[in-house]
């Protein structure tokens, strides 16, 4: 169908919706790395010495792996060797002001989250969302931190954290992911920027959803964050990361990393949407998106579930994990990967079952148009000792016309012979019968699509909190937006 | 004929590639009226009901056909649709995932924007969709089924049947509805259809078999063969059909059989 195909054309090379660069004074490091790099960062954020040891020992760890070129490259993604000495690893906002209200904000800011549809005194009205924003790498505002006080919640910058919090960081930083675990999370580690710190007292439900709007804004700046969440004996929390950027020449390189502990009986739920600039038609510019995010069930009857919407970036590398060591722990992957244009994503989860009785679910949603290629990477592994493991994976794929690629990779290690493990795999492709059954109804090309888009991920759209789940089928919407209707 | 004109098709020829299947249609259908075309297996009646809806695997090659004073061959699916022309698929489409609800919402919609109606509010909708289910016996918490996954064969035609209540054609062509059905689910299918009558609504029912129109009284029965209508009548013919099959007629036109 000709129209079906320009439609498509359409979503193939919709250009990136969100791009535009705020102006606000920053202050930006040189470009480089070396030791003296990493003990700048460090005294610009006037951290303690334990602190800057830590990073220290990332940094000489990662340079070893640099020298020897050791990156990373068994992922299903092409793209040259990037120059670790020509980007900047620290960008702060000038001011750094610690506000009361939203009138202290510099108005640029609040302007830059309007044009973004995510109004921080919207958000703060209409959903009770505590919103800690990170623009670029230094937190400018937080709300709603007095209420979480009363129930004894931390949550704040990870500068804060390491202020205030200094025993419950030393404690829990790098240990689940080590500043050794691979080439990106030892970069974060020695240069990590900001981020967020969320610790949830025993027995404490979070009153609300915390959230977090990460945003790269520096041009040539690399952005670093890091993210901690501590879910103490019987707490909850649900925690959201949203994220867009403004439009780019350059590559940018991000390599998050994000921890989280679940004692006995805790839950967390962590969710996100990640819509950052993917380059352009031709494929230049773009986030390099290299994240490190795993969890670990450390507790017994511990759940860590992880639900991530992912659109944007030139490259998604990224496997939200979970380490399954309490007995009657539960982890949970559920995922929808969109990429256009030339987009690489090579994305997925690892189930580590280590206790007894132990249960994992997997479902990914792959979705891939114009030249992109959408790569699920999974792996299962059920320890020797990890009796009754059970897991459940389910990865579909669709393609959205016939220059793009879909693949998956399951990996599947039993050392139990009392494990159960289920692995459902499915391609297909908007058929035109589908869409002619939607036109014959009086639904055109444009929406018929979407219809069958939103319904191949809705059981992971419905996994998300609801406001982020609106957001969420707004965002797939824009993205398959194109040149018909 | 002193109805008002719904259809009018003059010598239509279409086919796939180089093959020519339907060899110049020519019917006319009034407004209110139910027209049955019948025939053997490949004699094109799906292909008609495939052309006159714009699938696009079929060219058109010749002849005109007007939809309510349009040029309905210029029209592209959608339009045609919302301007009131309705299919029930032989085979209808699963959309996994997609709910019902979701899907109507969307094609009621679109048809109402079209006849410059407001969209229909969430309650009357759900409303709507409730009292339309129960003229085909659907249950109504269908609405969060995915449209046709899941459906048993008479379940999907049913639905079929209920979309076309939703979305209140001028014109509906029935493609095969009642194949597939048993005597029950044929019946519900075809109290349905009788209900939807109306002197504004015309139906074209495409069918194999005598058994359907003995529930849905036609006004006209149309014999195709090998792409042609060759022979038009009123509900008699029908029957004499059941009874003595095609060879009849392709004696009486003196046709062979298609190679």
């Amino acid at each position: 169908m000709s129209s079906e195909k320009e439609f498509l054309q359409g979503v193939a090379d919709s250009e990136y919706e969100y791009g535009f660069v705020t102006e606000i004074d920053a202050d930006t490091a040189p470009r480089g790395l070396s030791e003296d790099t990493v003990r700048l960062i460090a005294s610009k954020r006037n951290e303690p010495d334990w602190m800057v040891e830590w990073r220290l020992k990332a940094f000489r760890h990662w340079a070893s792996l640099a020298e020897q070129k050791a990156y990373p490259r068994w992922a299903h993604l092409k793209y040259p060797d990037i120059d670790f000495q020509n980007i900047s690893y620290y960008s702060a906002p000038n001011r750094k002001p610690k506000y009361n209200s939203l009138d202290e904000v510099d108005p640029e800011v609040l302007n830059t989250f309007e044009r973004l549809g995510i109004s921080l005194t919207e958000q703060k009205r209409l959903m009770g969302v505590a919103v800690d924003v990170v623009m670029d790498s230094v937190s400018v505002a937080t709300t709603f931190k007095e209420e979480l006080a009363k129930h004894g919640i931390i949550f704040c910058s990870f500068g804060e954290a390491i202020e205030n919090h200094p025993e419950l960081v030393q404690k829990y930083i790098g240990s689940v992911v080590p500043y050794t675990d691979n080439f990106y999370a030892s970069l974060n580690s020695a240069v990590f920027s900001d981020g967020s710190f969320c610790y949830i007292p025993p027995g404490v439900r979070c009153p609300m959803e915390l959230s977090t709007y990460f945003r790269i804004n520096e041009a040539g700046t690399g952005q670093f964050e890091r993210t901690l969440i501590i879910a103490d004996k019987g707490s909850y929390v649900s925690y959201l990361e949203g994220c867009t950027a403004p439009m780019r020449d350059e590559n940018q390189l991000h390599a998050a990393v994000v921890e989280i502990v679940a004692h006995e009986d805790a839950e967390v739920k962590y969710s996100t949407i990640q819509n950052w600039y993917p380059g352009n038609v031709r494929g230049e510019g773009g986030i390099y998106n290299f994240v490190t995010k795993r969890g670990i069930c450390d507790g017994d009857r511990s759940k860590i579930s992880w639900t991530q919407l992912e659109t944007g970036s030139a490259i998604t590398w990224k496997y939200p994990s979970v380490i399954l060591k309490g007995n009657d722990s539960v982890g949970e992957f559920y995922s929808v990967a969109f990429t256009k244009a030339r987009q690489q994503a090579d994305t997925g989860t690892k189930m580590i079952h280590l206790g007894r009785n132990t249960s994992s679910t997997i479902i990914s949603k792959g979705i891939s148009a114009g030249e992109s290629n959408n790569s699920y990477r999974g792996l299962v592994r059920i320890s020797s000792k990890a009796e009754n493991a059970r897991n459940f994976s389910q990865c579909d794929s669709l393609l959205l016309g016939d220059r793009c690629g879909a693949h998956t990779f399951p990996y599947i290690e039993v050392n139990n012979s009392s494990g159960q493990v289920e692995h459902e795999a499915t391609t297909s492709k908007v058929g035109e019968d589908q869409i002619f059954y939607c036109n014959q109804r009086g639904i055109g090309e444009a929406e018929a699509i979407k219809l069958i888009v939103n319904g191949f991920c809705k059981e992971i759209l419905a996994e998300l909190p609801m406001e982020f789940a609106v957001e969420a089928q707004k965002l797939l919407a824009i993205e398959l937006e194109g040149s018909v209707g | 004929m002193s109805n008002a004109e719904m259809l009018e098709i003059k010598n239509l020829t279409a086919g796939i590639e180089d093959n020519e299947i339907l060899k110049g249609i020519n019917l006319s259908i009034g407004a209110g009226e139910v027209h049955a075309i019948m025939g053997p297996n490949g004699s094109g009646k799906s292909t008609l009901a495939s052309v006159l809806a714009g699938r696009e695997d079929f060219e058109v090659t010749g002849g005109e056909v007007s939809f309510k004073g349009h040029d309905l061959l210029e029209m592209e699916v959608e339009e045609r649709a919302r301007e009131g022309l309705f299919l029930a698929f032989q085979y209808p489409v699963e959309l996994p995932g997609v709910s019902m609800a979701n899907f109507l919402k969307e094609a009621v919609n679109s048809v109402r924007s079209h006849r410059g109606q407001d969209a229909l509010s969430a309650v009357e909708f759900i409303k709507l969709m409730k009292e339309r289910a129960a003229l085909v016996d659907l249950n109504p918490d269908l609405k969060k089924r995915a449209v046709n996954e899941g459906f048993s064969g008479g379940e999907k035609k049913r639905n079929e049947i209920f979309q076309l209540a939703m979305l209140e054609p001028s014109l509906a062509i029935l493609d095969e509805t009642d194949s597939g059905l048993d005597i029950d689910a044929l019946r519900i299918v075809a109290d349905g259809v009788n209900r939807l009558r109306s002197e504004n609504r015309s139906f074209l029912v495409i069918t194999h078999y005598q058994r359907l129109l003995n529930y849905i009284v036609p006004d006209f029965v149309h014999v195709l063969l090998n792409g042609r209508i060759v022979k038009s009548g009123g509900k008699d013919l029908a029957l004499k059909l059941e009874e003595h099959g095609y060879d009849w007629i392709k004696e009486e036109l003196d046709i062979a059989e298609p190679a």
